[in-house]
């Protein structure tokens, strides 16, 4: 396992901190001119999401965390797993529902998505930036409202719910960005 | 790498216009400007300084200075009356926010002034080189106790490292475990550091006095309890911009301070350093009773910009160089 210092904390590194793997968010470099130097650190617990603050002495040593993230497909729900595969070696994965957290709205089977592994083991999903879903329910459209300000819920093949204009049909396909949970644009068929 | 400055030119023309002004305060007072090695045969034994050394010097070793304090308390020696000088400085290891590894010092001294005179001289430049910039409240002076007291509520000298982690925690600050193996004055500057100096110079210049004698640095001790050192610190607005001394003019024990360094480093794995026996030579033949400061430059170019990075006023940081 490498060990980093902390003059080699930067954003992104992934760490452990209290048994768990964190990920840097900002370091802080605090010295007065005659006197110790620390480091003030900002890290998201990977597992929680939750962001820890924690100051450290200059020089002291942190060890790295096996989390890699690797792009893999999804490839079903069995109720209680969500199964992954990487595509060129056909290595399986299964995802606790909390590790897909929010990316479980927006995909669906052969979507490509980043799953981070720590020790092996799925720890979340991030689903691909955009995805294209059908509407399963929506209220009925307004024909020739294209411009209209206004919006209305509607409800994709995954279960998400997403305002789109009023002009959007039930039964079409839109384009949603996952990372904002916002209708982009309809898709053709 | 990118190959543009990070600072605007807005800024690196602010620097010009701030660096003439101080030659121009120092030459209206009939100091006078100096050069001496950014190379030397030593570097300071402050633990927490990191000189850079040269790779290609094994049998004499060679040191970019990380002050010109020793050469220019040389020149002091040898008669040279008041002197400044606006000098690239070195620290290994220093980057952050308010640190680059290499950064500029304005460092002055003054034959015949005390604390309270060389105190005034700063506030004075201080408010030159800001001129432009909006008006700078009345300036203060608190002693280093004092300023414990009122922003971390603790006495310096008295509290014990329970107190210290009260105060810490009471702030939102939570420690590593490596932080348990600070010494005392490690302690201090974590207090001073994460809530103290936030707070100073709030608007206008504070100065820090009568630091403790265990942070003396080449301050000389001030008689009387609790042990205190004749050295003081600017803050303006929580930006720690200088620090000054009452000067050890006492060789034996200047030599003396160097030796505890010494241990210091070995105890904590730190390279050792050559003991500097050309400033001890100076002292011991006499250094003219001085204070003397420096001053983060390129701190006080940030300030009058208003911003609060140095990226905003270097032209190229570290990762541009």
């Amino acid at each position: 396992m490498a060990i980093y210092s902390t003059n080699e904390f930067k954003a992104g590194l992934k760490v452990m901190l209290d048994g768990d793997p964190v990920s840097i968010l900002e370091n802080e470099f605090v010295k007065p001119g005659k006197g110790q130097a620390f480091n003030r650190v900002k890290f998201r617990n990977l597992k929680t999401g939750r962001v820890i603050e924690r100051t450290f002495k200059s020089g002291d040593t942190i060890e790295s965390a096996d989390v890699v993230e690797v792009e893999m497909q999804y490839l079903y729900n069995d109720g209680d797993s969500w199964h992954f595969m990487v595509t060129d070696t056909f290595e399986q994965h299964a995802a606790s529902p909390q590790a897909v957290g929010e990316a479980g709205k927006w995909i669906k089977p052969e979507d490509l998505c980043t799953v981070m592994l720590y020790n092996n083991v799925p720890l979340s999903v991030t689903a691909p930036n955009f995805v294209t879903l059908r509407i399963t329910e929506t209220d009925p459209g307004i024909r020739g409202d294209t411009a209209s300000g206004g919006g209305k819920p509607a409800t994709l093949e995954t279960g998400a719910v997403v305002r789109v204009p009023l002009f959007v049909e039930q039964g079409e396909l839109i384009k949603v960005d996952t990372r904002t949970g916002e209708y982009v644009s309809r898709v053709k068929e | 790498m990118d190959w543009r400055p990070s600072a605007s030119l807005a800024a690196l023309r602010q620097r010009a216009v701030i660096l003439a002004r101080l030659r121009a305060f120092f030459a209206a007072r009939g100091v006078w400007e100096v050069e001496t090695p950014i190379l030397g045969a030593s570097c300071a034994s402050d633990p927490h300084l990191q000189a850079v050394r040269l790779a290609d010097s094994p049998r004499t070793p060679r040191y970019w200075q990380t002050s010109p304090e020793a050469h220019m308390k040389r020149l002091l020696a040898a008669g040279s009356g008041a002197i400044y000088q606006i000098y690239r400085a070195a620290r290994e290891g220093e980057r952050g926010r308010l640190h680059n590894p290499e950064f500029t010092l304005l460092e002055w001294y003054r034959p015949g002034f005390d604390p309270p005179a060389l105190i005034a001289e700063v506030d004075e430049l201080v408010r030159t080189a800001l001129a432009d910039g909006p008006p700078l409240a009345s300036s203060t002076i608190l002693s280093y106790r004092e300023a414990f007291r009122r922003h971390a509520g603790l006495d310096p000298f008295t509290a014990g490292v329970p107190e210290f982690k009260d105060r810490l925690a009471t702030v939102g600050v939570s420690l590593a475990a490596g932080i348990d193996g600070l010494g005392r004055d490690g302690w201090l500057d974590l207090v001073m550091t994460h809530c103290v100096a936030p707070h100073l110079g709030r608007g206008g210049p504070c100065f820090v006095t009568e630091y403790p004698a265990s942070q003396a640095a080449m301050a000389r001790l001030l008689p009387g309890e609790p042990p205190r050192a004749a050295r003081f610190e600017l803050y303006l607005n929580g930006v720690e911009l200088a620090n000054g001394y009452h000067e050890l003019t006492d060789a034996a024990e200047q030599r003396a301070r160097i030796v505890q360094d010494l241990a210091w480093r070995e105890a904590h794995g730190l390279p050792a350093v050559p003991v500097d026996e050309a400033l001890l030579g100076a002292l011991a033949v006499g250094l003219p009773d001085c204070a003397g400061v420096a001053l983060g430059v390129d701190r006080l170019v940030m300030l009058a910009m208003g911003a609060d990075t140095l990226d905003a006023v270097l032209a190229f940081p570290v990762e541009r160089a």
